[in-house]
């Protein structure tokens, strides 16, 4: 495996915004992650590595540190439920609840059929619109059962 | 409440206002047209901006003209410098840059030449959080906008002023909005906060100068150097001049994000802006400026939301993200998801932030599920005087020891209750916080 040449040639491109290329990293990682299904694999992990010319074990140690990389697959949508504070308080255990039953998947777990992929995750800056979740890294915010089991219904 | 002067979200009801087009039909570039035509010096603007009196808005409110002047002098130091944007907006109950980057984006861009022309900065990296997309992806429009119009890169506006702005995007990490956090992760590492000194104005990004600033406070730098100190005092209180934005969220009728002038009082803020406590409940307690800021019992309802009032009373002003808890909220719940939080953010670097955020958060959890034991409740006192003040690499262990003091000191009895009954008489209905996980 090595990394796509149209990443190659974006990378080429991102690292040119720094005075050292290394700090294109965490972008890169992000892109990576994107155009290959949701998670970052050792392949990958090493092409990046041989791209910024790091030890696998320092971009591991990089995207490792990260809450937003996975390391592992996931299913095909991503839904990231936020339940800090704000969320808590206008019901957001509810709303997790209520996003397992209609999606079949546990909490950090994967649906059966490998649709959906249910998380929670620290406070997500919609305070103001609580409860909400991230599907697929976009916010949906204001959410109740009947509204989040409606967009979660919606995604093919 | 008096009627007051606003400019902070006054051009975001446009439609289209995040589009060059909208931002210049409402005025928009005209202040770096100023600074460059005039043309006024760097140390003119920074001038000013020390006049205005603007505190910095991402939580500590150190005065942002004498930050910016903290950059050394360019005739003695010739490494290139920068400006560092914090768009982690992570503190809980913070939600406040969100608005200014998704809707006026380009007065952020045009906040970022200006500072980084009193700087007399290279280049300006703007840090937004990955879950940010919506505002990375209007921000990088904006550039792109701003770029082919001559307002970003080469020869500004025809001038000898060159000044690059990048996007930079961060990938879910609390810790990365500590600035030598953030400076770390943009230079491609994990986010682990430097040791200070050296600052960052002697040696922050690749070892250059560099100033961090929030997003609201870069926002509010092209209105000042456009208007004036004395029009921007003219707002506010004394000591904490210009108007800020309040993230309202918790128990309250209408949450949301509102401009606001520094002086009201938060029960002023709570009826007359926030409607009041939702379901015709009483207030309990509230956060005044973020969940690191430590709780108010409902009697300090009356304290005035500027910087210095709210530390008289003993708490801080922070982001002014404030959380609004009605009677039924139990403090031990509430002091549990608060502790997770400092507990999954914290780096591990230091001893007392690792060791001690998952301390508090395990001693919260089991008294929230009435299994604590009568010595938790000083022993969540002594291990958080052990976490802080200044004993740490970072401020992270303050974040959790301060709210873990604040909740200890107004609502003992409601702690020692839930030992006694070995449950929580306020406990949700619904399904508690989940197990505990493993360790870092």
């Amino acid at each position: 495996m090595a990394l796509s040449p149209k990443l190659v040639r974006e990378f080429d491109e991102l690292v040119t915004h720094y005075p050292e290329k290394r700090a294109g990293l965490i972008p890169a990682l992000h892109r990576c992650q994107e155009e290959n299904g949701g998670w970052l694999s050792p392949e990958t992990i090493e092409d990046l590595s041989a791209y910024f010319g790091l030890e696998p074990v320092e971009v591991f140690g990089v995207a490792s540190f990260y809450p937003m990389f996975r390391l592992a697959p996931r299913g095909k949508h991503l839904v990231s439920v936020c339940h800090n504070i704000s969320c808590t308080l206008r019901g957001a255990e509810e709303l997790l609840a209520h996003v397992c039953k209609v999606t079949g998947a546990s909490v950090g777990g994967t649906s059966a059929d490998g649709k959906f992929t249910v998380v929670r995750v620290e406070c997500q800056g919609a305070c103001a619109n609580a409860p909400m979740f991230d599907l697929d890294g976009v916010y949906h915010e204001d959410l109740d059962d009947k509204k989040a089991e409606h967009i979660l219904r919606s995604v093919k | 409440m008096k009627e007051f002067q606003r400019y902070l979200l006054d051009r975001i009801a446009a439609a289209n206002s995040h589009t060059l087009a909208v931002y210049r039909q409402q005025g928009g570039y005209k202040a770096i047209e100023k600074v460059l035509k005039t043309p006024l010096k760097p140390e003119d603007v920074i001038t000013v901006m020390k006049d205005s009196g603007l505190r910095g808005r991402g939580g500590a409110g150190f005065p942002t003209g004498m930050k910016w002047s903290f950059m050394p002098d360019v005739a003695k130091d010739p490494r290139p410098r920068y400006l560092a944007v914090n768009a982690d907006e992570s503190e809980p109950g913070t939600c406040k840059d969100r608005v200014l980057m998704e809707r006026d984006p380009h007065g952020l861009v045009e906040g970022c030449l200006i500072a980084c022309y009193a700087m007399r900065a290279k280049a300006a990296y703007i840090y937004v959080r990955g879950e940010y997309r919506l505002s990375y992806d209007r921000l990088q429009a904006a550039i792109d906008e701003a770029r082919a119009a001559g307002l970003v890169g080469k020869n500004i506006l025809g001038t000898d002023f060159s000044c690059d702005i990048w996007m930079h995007k961060g990938a879910g990490a609390y810790i990365c909005g500590e600035e030598t956090g953030l400076m770390e992760s943009l230079e491609g590492k994990r986010g682990h906060p430097r040791p200070k000194p050296p600052f960052p104005a002697g040696s922050g990004l690749w070892k250059s100068p560099t100033t961090v600033n929030n997003v609201e406070t870069i926002f509010n730098a092209p209105f000042i150097v456009e208007r004036g100190a004395e029009w921007f005092k003219s707002m506010g209180v004394p000591k904490s001049t210009g108007n800020f934005l309040c993230g309202i969220s918790g128990h309250v009728n209408k949450p949301g994000v509102y401009e606001l002038p520094f002086g009201l009082t938060a029960r002023q803020i709570l009826d007359e802006v926030a409607g009041g406590i939702w379901k015709g409940r009483k207030l309990k307690a509230f956060f005044p400026g973020g969940s690191s800021t430590g709780l108010m019992p409902a009697s300090a309802i009356d304290v005035v939301m500027d910087h210095d009032s709210v530390k008289a009373a003993g708490s801080m002003f922070g982001t002014a993200a404030m959380i609004f808890l009605d009677e039924t909220a139990s403090i031990p719940q509430v002091m549990d998801v608060t502790l997770r939080f400092y507990d999954h953010e914290s780096c591990g670097q230091c001893s007392q932030c690792r060791e001690g955020t998952q301390w508090l958060h395990q001693m919260f959890h089991r008294i929230a599920r009435g299994k604590g034991k009568r010595e938790d409740i000083d022993l969540l006192v002594s291990l958080a005087n052990g976490m802080a003040p200044g004993k740490t690499i970072c401020a992270l262990a303050d974040a959790a020891a301060i709210p873990t003091l604040a909740a200890v000191k107004h609502f003992r009895a409601e702690f020692e209750q839930c030992v006694e009954l070995g449950r929580d008489p306020l406990a949700p209905t619904h399904a508690p916080a989940p197990e505990l996980q493993g360790a870092h």
